[in-house]
């Protein structure tokens, strides 16, 4: 006998489980950079194409997750927050995977090492973005208090704490981003030309991976505007 | 009435077999709404929701479950028109139960989310309008009926969206969630107790022969320090429970300790449900078979005044239970499976808005149904932004069972009634 009883389909799934799960498996892509930047300066490209072949994986399975979001959100969902928000919130969670993979795939298909001069501040920018991306990460992993008190309050404080301290190891991997530049741009004229060229262009990446992590927290704040 | 004294025996025991049938159905099928909830945010096992709802369904039924009996019996139709053709009524009667039935099996083969109440209301309405005649139905109780079927769910609806803003204020949003759910939860245990002796006290005593007077005039002034005094009682029992409960600190999960006060909370909160579903739906079950057995032990008089006898709110309250043991536990669980994203602290503000709801109507008398009271107070604590994801598709087939339902009631009502008609009448 199928049942008559509204109750249990009145209860769809909620989307943030999965969002969160989402951001979880993006940021481990995101988590690999400075391993791989490692392998690179050690030039053991065996594991660097490891850490390739673990970047990509990560990537792919938040492409799958992103879609199972998407497809879990149809239109006849009542939500605490509008669901056009939360979509937007996956799309841009899943930047900062994409851009770690466009990274890897750059450093892995030049076997591209950067000078030696620049490898100790390269090191600490590579670890600064994966750390914007884990902050965001963080913050995302307060939307299931936020639901619980219904996105007000002190739990909304709480996370704009969480977003300030994002904002701030962006704006760091920002200024790092461009001193590394800097020093580039001294040594430039004694390295081949299209290697300089592609070194720009990861630096930029990089610093594009913060900038997808910040975006993330843009993304929650406008979720738990009123 | 020759009719009356040769087959009497014959129509009370077939009464009795639909009726019981009727309740069993409600114990199987639509004791699960109102428990599901508490089983699919773990607060109870299934077990636990099995020996509250056996309980406090059976409590309900018998103690409060006379005023919407009452309505379904007499209230609806116009006895007097009968007068002459008293079989009339008990023909009526037994087919309206047999098409509430059949209507009941046929929405459950096929999932349809049909509420017993809207079913029963149909076919007496059904029966009444055109077997017997259009003036035989009292259409001003009829329209306030319907009307309710509106309004309660909108009334479940708030009460519980002030309910749950009141624990994001009190608790929730707070510095120390812990220590002010565990001062506040009592509060709201003490409600639950004061509402349930309430209506108990003013609807149920008269079932078990007790009278109580202090003294203070009406009868509504006298019960209200007693309920105060239980709803202490009650809420002093919770406040014991919590002691138990100790925090946790886990940082994943901030408000996990504070969940598992709110569960001892929907313990008693899943009584009041079992107890108010009890209250209203066990009359869908034994109205009817009420006013069988008043119009045959009358001799063919249509009493329209005596109280309903206690073994006709036994057999229905027997019936829930029954069909709660044989077949609804499985219901249950397939319910509270779908629901698991509801958490303690949501759970008990809708099933107490539903069932404060549901009390109101049991003891004013108007047959409601308990399931989509239930439905309005999810979305009511949805509305104060509670609960992840809604389906509000959910609503649109509410309100497509509610047109079908009673045209379709009505309609295998009156099938039933000429055949009944065709076989005894001479």
């Amino acid at each position: 006998m199928a049942s008559r009883n509204p109750l249990g389909n009145l209860f769809g799934r909620s989307p943030i489980g999965p969002i969160q799960e989402h951001m979880k498996v993006a940021n481990a892509a995101a988590q690999q950079l400075p391993a791989l930047f490692e392998a690179t300066a050690a030039d053991d490209w065996e594991r660097a194409k490891l850490v390739h072949k673990s970047i990509t994986d990560a990537e792919k399975e938040a492409d799958k997750l992103k879609r199972s979001v998407r497809r879990h959100l149809p239109k006849s969902l009542f939500l605490p927050v509008p669901r056009a928000d939360l979509l937007g919130l996956v799309s841009i969670q899943d930047n900062v995977a994409n851009t770690a993979k466009d990274v890897a795939g750059l450093v892995i298909g030049r076997y591209m090492r950067f000078p030696q001069e620049m490898q100790v501040s390269l090191q600490k920018f590579v670890e600064t973005c994966a750390a914007t991306s884990q902050q965001a990460l963080a913050a995302i992993q307060e939307l299931d208090e936020l639901l619980e008190v219904g996105f007000s309050g002190r739990e909304v404080t709480r996370v704009e704490a969480m977003l300030k301290e994002l904002d701030k190891l962006e704006r760091s991997t920002d200024k790092m981003a461009v001193a590394l530049r800097a020093k580039l741009f001294k040594i430039e004229k004694d390295l081949p030309p299209v290697d300089v060229m592609f070194y720009y262009r990861v630096l930029t990446l990089l610093a594009a991976v913060a900038d997808d992590a910040e975006t993330v927290g843009d993304r929650l704040q406008i979720l738990m505007a009123k | 009435m020759e009719i009356i004294a040769q087959y009497g025996h014959i129509f009370l025991i077939m009464a009795c077999v639909f009726g019981f049938f009727m309740a069993w159905g409600i114990g199987a099928n639509d004791v699960a709404n109102a428990m599901g909830t508490s089983v699919g945010s773990r607060a109870l096992t299934i077990k636990q929701a099995i020996l509250i709802a056996m309980v406090f369904e059976f409590l309900g039924a018998y103690l409060a479950g006379g005023e919407v009996t009452a309505t379904i019996r007499k209230g609806i139709i116009d006895a007097d028109v009968m007068a002459d053709d008293p079989q009339l009524m008990v023909y009526g009667m037994l087919s309206a139960l047999l098409a509430a039935g059949t209507w009941l099996m046929i929405a459950s083969i096929k999932g349809w989310p049909v509420s017993t109440t809207h079913s029963i209301v149909g076919a007496i309405v059904g029966f009444a309008s055109v077997g017997i005649s259009v003036d035989a139905v009292h259409w001003d109780k009829v329209s306030a009926i319907v009307a309710s079927w509106v309004v309660s769910p909108v009334m479940a609806g708030v009460i519980s969206f002030a309910l749950f803003i009141s624990v994001k204020r009190l608790i929730l949003d707070t510095e120390d969630p812990f220590g002010r759910a565990k001062r506040y939860i009592p509060v709201y245990m003490w409600m639950v107790g004061f509402m349930i002796s309430m209506v108990t006290l003013l609807k149920g005593l008269k079932h078990v022969g007790l009278d109580l007077d202090l003294g203070l005039g009406s009868k509504f002034a006298n019960a209200i320090p007693v309920s105060a005094v239980i709803g202490l009682l009650v809420a002093g029992f919770g406040a014991l429970l919590l002691r138990n409960i100790k925090e946790v600190p886990d940082e994943m999960n901030r408000f996990g300790s504070v969940e598992r006060v709110f569960a001892v909370l929907m313990v008693f909160t899943a009584c009041s449900m079992a107890f108010a579903h009890g209250s209203n739906d066990v009359a869908n079950a034994v109205g009817p078979l009420a006013a069988i057995a008043g119009t045959i032990q009358s001799g063919g008089e249509i009493a329209a005044k005596s109280v309903v006898p206690w073994w006709i709110l036994l057999i229905g309250a027997v019936g829930i239970v029954v069909g709660l043991a044989t077949y609804g536990w499985r219901v249950i669980t397939t319910v509270g499976r779908k629901i698991t994203e509801l958490t303690p602290s949501r759970g008990f503000a809708a099933e107490l808005g539903a069932a404060g709801t549901v009390v109101v109507a049991s003891a004013t008398g108007l047959p409601i149904s308990t399931t989509h009271t239930l439905v309005g107070a999810v979305l009511g604590v949805g509305f104060a932004r509670g609960i992840g994801a809604l389906n509000l598709r959910t609503i649109g087939a509410i309100f497509m069972s509610w047109i079908i339902t009673l045209p379709a009631g009505a309609g295998l009502a009156i099938l039933f009634f000429f055949l009944f008609k065709g076989i005894f009448n001479p």
